[in-house]
């Protein structure tokens, strides 16, 4: 973005937002009554957010900023000197303001808090390629993971089928609000995961695949098939097209681009196969893990895919050995689009913060903003959702995130979340 | 004798001549902080610690100006699986004759990346899914080629270690003997400490008389120096029944028990408080992973605190990374634990777990000079270790490549420590590697 050009978006959002706050002054009155008999937490209620520093991630940070939302959307954004807003608000102050958080990779509401058969849903192991399992159907909101990983101001996460099979099923976009998946999702079919590596194969005697050859084999022969029955639907004879096939149809979708592939790959040679089977098929995806990513810097931003980075606090062993604390500064440097993730643990924590991985990195060489933007606005763009969230712009989704100090710093706290205009409490430690 | 050679050959490279650390902040655990401090060390002990301005250095003394830095003890983590030990097999429960010390693979890279966190003296433990698991290892992190460069040696000529127990679900497997229910773990505890009461009264009795002596028998004869004080039980605890059943058990058997993990502590801290148990806990990102740990919370430092408990603090690497060691201490303060609380509970209060606190734990003239130098705030997330020294050697150093390498990771860190493998190049390093979590 040129800044002359962002210079002039942002001055005339507040002056259309000046406007409008005229004319809401004028109908505040008549609201006032009714607004008064709403829970606190009412959607409907007006907020106005004060923030010492407003980090927008949609131009320079706001020093004494101030954020309106109404009716779940932001309506004004800028300097609280001199503005006014109506008494009706809801108003709530905080050191640092940020939009909501994004995670981009997670498993929660899959991977339940108890770690017991039950309450586990992100790994169906009964056959190496399940494209057709989708995450609104396993998606639990109120496991109580959803409501902690809010409490830290991550508003928006990618959840769903984790790395362990090779392709283990699907991926959704939804809001933290923890009520049911059908009011909370925003995407439901986001990604297809698969995974190569030894999160793609198995060990297990006798079952496939067995190595990183037969994955890819596997992986490939299967995209075939769903480009044959691709071609076989556009035969102008019903009779001649194939029945419906879930799992074709929906990697028919990672074809055409709907639905991309995220392709979960830790060693080098990994993330290289995953760039070959993308070419070969023209495909969209998405590199998910990339432990060994300094090593390829060069071939990954030569495929122009998008990186989402393995939690930077990851355990190092396994295909993970390589990993280190720096690549995040190393993708910035390079130019390569990244977001950060939560990513998958089968054992603790059953969730990772999105945000507490940001602070590693941006203590080990990710400039602060650039630490920040991967939890918001690049990750937004990267889920296909910034239209909605990921920057504090008028009219966008009204998610924020409350802070006391440095999001990033190990004792600061959030103080609240707000996810399309609903206040939820912050970190709780009583 | 490789080992005593290489110790002796480690004495001689300690300071003969002594060594002032000038300028920086010191934190001393055990009183206040002191702007412009000066850290003296000699012969791997601290000789005096103090202001900068007070104390006249002689002319023999060489300085290293550390000014804007901060000095604080090398970190003591009283919980860590680093080196891939084991105790007990499946074989039954109750094993301690199991030692973690025939166990140890120095060479774990996890060594070096816990001296990249801080941390200076460890306890290495096995498992937690045995009642009783195994003899732990109390080692100082000096620079090692075998496990016996690594051990702290009492004045009795022991080496310092304690016993693991565990109870809760880990262990409630219901086969090869092992329990199926709580009250069976505590029973078959009770029965194993009986008999070794019994069998520490036969010696007793014997006296002198070999004949009248009870064969040797290893579980035994460990339950008796747990008897009799010399070993402490380091106790994984998860719920708060749990762990009310240990503090009956430690009360019953007269045992000097540290409680680890105490993930419900919190909701028992005035019983704990009362049994003057010291406890370990550990800050995950998120509760839960079992069912034990589902009301896991970082304010559990701040209640146990308030309640008048000893709080430690333990990676429990590999279930936390040892590089992030002061973060936990600090995830505790940010749910409303001290400062100085969280600091002690890195230090000081693990060396009281462990039984150390004479030795390490502080920066006190005559304890060992083991203490980090960092960049800045311990608690902040923009802090690194930049030196880490054990026994008056610099065992880690940031602006090193090699160890930059093991402090942040990256393609090299995963692999094992050739120190002397070195003529093979790196044929052997995958093959050692250690992983997986403990």
């Amino acid at each position: 973005m040129t800044l002359p050009h962002s210079l002039y978006r942002n001055l005339s959002l507040y002056l259309f937002s000046l406007l409008a706050l005229a004319f809401l002054a004028a109908i505040a009155t008549a609201r006032s009554q009714e607004q008064t008999d709403s829970a606190p937490d009412h959607p409907a209620m007006p907020v106005a957010i004060h923030g010492d520093t407003v980090y927008t991630m949609d131009g320079a940070p706001i020093a004494d900023g101030l954020v309106l939302i109404r009716d779940g959307k932001i309506t004004f954004v800028g300097s609280a000197q001199d503005t006014v807003y109506t008494a009706d608000h809801r108003v709530l102050r905080a050191k640092v303001v940020t939009p909501g958080l994004i995670d981009a990779r997670a498993t929660v509401g899959l991977s339940g808090i108890l770690n017991q058969d039950q309450d586990q849903d992100m790994l169906e192991k009964s056959a190496a390629m399940q494209p057709e399992l989708r995450a609104i159907d396993a998606y639990n909101p109120r496991d109580p993971l959803v409501a902690y990983v809010r409490s830290f101001g991550i508003t928006t996460v990618n959840t769903g089928h984790a790395p362990g099979m090779l392709i283990s099923g699907q991926t959704m976009v939804v809001k933290t609000h923890g009520r049911t998946s059908d009011e909370d999702v925003i995407q439901p079919a986001a990604m297809i995961a698969a995974s190569l590596g030894s999160n793609g194969t198995t060990s297990e005697a006798g079952k496939t695949p067995g190595t990183r050859s037969k994955a890819v084999a596997l992986l490939r022969a299967e995209l075939i098939k769903a480009q044959a029955y691709v071609e076989k639907l556009q035969a102008e004879d019903e009779s001649k097209r194939p029945a419906r096939d879930l799992r074709l149809e929906t990697l028919a979708r990672a074809l055409d681009g709907t639905q991309p592939l995220l392709i979960t790959a830790h060693r080098q040679q990994d993330i290289l196969s995953a760039i070959r089977i993308a070419r070969e098929f023209n495909l969209a995806i998405i590199l998910d893990g990339v432990s060994d990513a300094p090593l390829v810097l060069a071939e990954i931003k030569a495929s122009g895919f998008p990186v989402i980075l393995h939690p930077t606090m990851a355990r190092s062993f396994g295909d993970q050995e390589n990993l280190s604390m720096e690549t995040a500064a190393k993708l910035k440097a390079a130019g390569i689009p990244f977001a950060l993730q939560s990513g998958y643990e089968n054992y603790v924590p059953k969730t990772r913060i999105v945000l507490f991985e940001a602070a590693i990195a941006a203590a080990h060489g990710l400039a602060f903003e650039d630490a920040l933007a991967c939890l918001t606005r690049d990750a937004a763009k990267l889920l296909g959702i910034a239209d909605r969230t990921g920057s504090l712009t008028v009219g966008k989704d009204a998610d924020l995130a409350l802070y006391d100090g440095d999001p990033f710093e190990y004792t600061t706290h959030c103080t609240a979340t707000v996810v399309d205009g609903t206040v939820y409490p912050g970190e709780n430690y009583d | 004798m490789c080992g005593l050679t290489l110790l002796t050959a480690a004495a001689l490279h300690a300071q003969e001549n002594p060594v002032a650390f000038t300028g920086a902040t010191i934190i001393p655990i055990s009183g206040a902080p002191v702007e412009n401090g000066l850290l003296l060390v000699q012969h791997g002990k601290i000789t005096a610690v103090g202001d900068a301005a007070t104390v006249r250095l002689s002319s023999e003394v060489q300085i290293i100006d550390v000014t804007g830095k901060i000095i604080m003890p090398g970190l003591v983590d009283s919980h860590s699986h680093i080196g891939g030990g084991s105790g007990g097999d499946s074989s039954s429960p109750i094993q301690p004759e199991t030692r973690v010390l025939d166990s140890i693979n120095v060479r774990d890279p996890r060594f070096q990346k816990t001296r990249s966190g801080g941390i200076t003296t460890v306890n290495v433990m096995p498992g937690s899914g045995h009642l009783i698991s195994g003899q732990t290892l109390y080692l100082k992190l000096r620079e090692a080629r075998v496990i016996d460069d690594l051990l702290i040696t009492l004045p009795d000529g022991t080496i310092a270690g304690g016993l693991k127990m565990a109870n809760g679900t880990n262990s409630l497997t219901g086969k090869n003997g092992f329990p199926g229910t709580r009250a069976k773990s505590a029973a078959l505890v009770r029965e194993q400490f009986i008999k070794a009461r019994e069998y520490r009264d036969k010696l007793a009795r014997a006296g002198d008389d070999e004949s009248k002596r009870p064969d040797r028998n290893l579980a035994l004869e460990e339950l008796v120096e747990v008897l009799a004080g010399k070993r402490i039980v380091q106790h994984h605890t998860h719920r708060h029944d749990d762990i009310i059943t240990v503090l009956r058990l430690a009360r019953e058997f007269d045992f000097k028990v540290a409680l680890h993990h105490v993930s419900d502590g919190w909701k028992v801290a005035p019983e704990i408080a009362a049994a003057g148990v010291p406890c370990s806990i550990i800050a995950i990102d998120s509760p839960g992973g079992k069912l034990e740990a589902r009301d896991l919370s970082f304010k559990t430092g701040r209640v146990l605190e308030e309640a008048g408990v000893v709080v430690g603090m333990h990676t429990d690497d590999g279930v936390t990374d040892s590089r992030f060691f002061l973060r936990s201490a600090a995830l505790m303060v940010r749910a409303g634990m001290s400062r100085d609380g969280a600091l002690r509970s890195l230090t000081l209060a693990n060396a009281q777990i462990l039984g150390l606190e004479d030795r390490v734990g502080s920066l006190e003239t005559g304890k060992d000079a083991d203490f980090i130098i960092l960049s800045g705030d311990p608690l902040s997330v923009y802090t690194h270790v930049e030196q880490t020294w054990v026994e008056g050697r610099k065992v880690f150093d940031r602006s090193n490549e090699k160890d930059h390498l093991y402090a942040v990771g990256g393609p090299g860190a995963g692999d094992p420590q050739n120190t002397y493998l070195c003529c093979f190049g790196d044929a052997f390093a995958h093959h050692e590697n250690q992983g997986g979590i403990q």
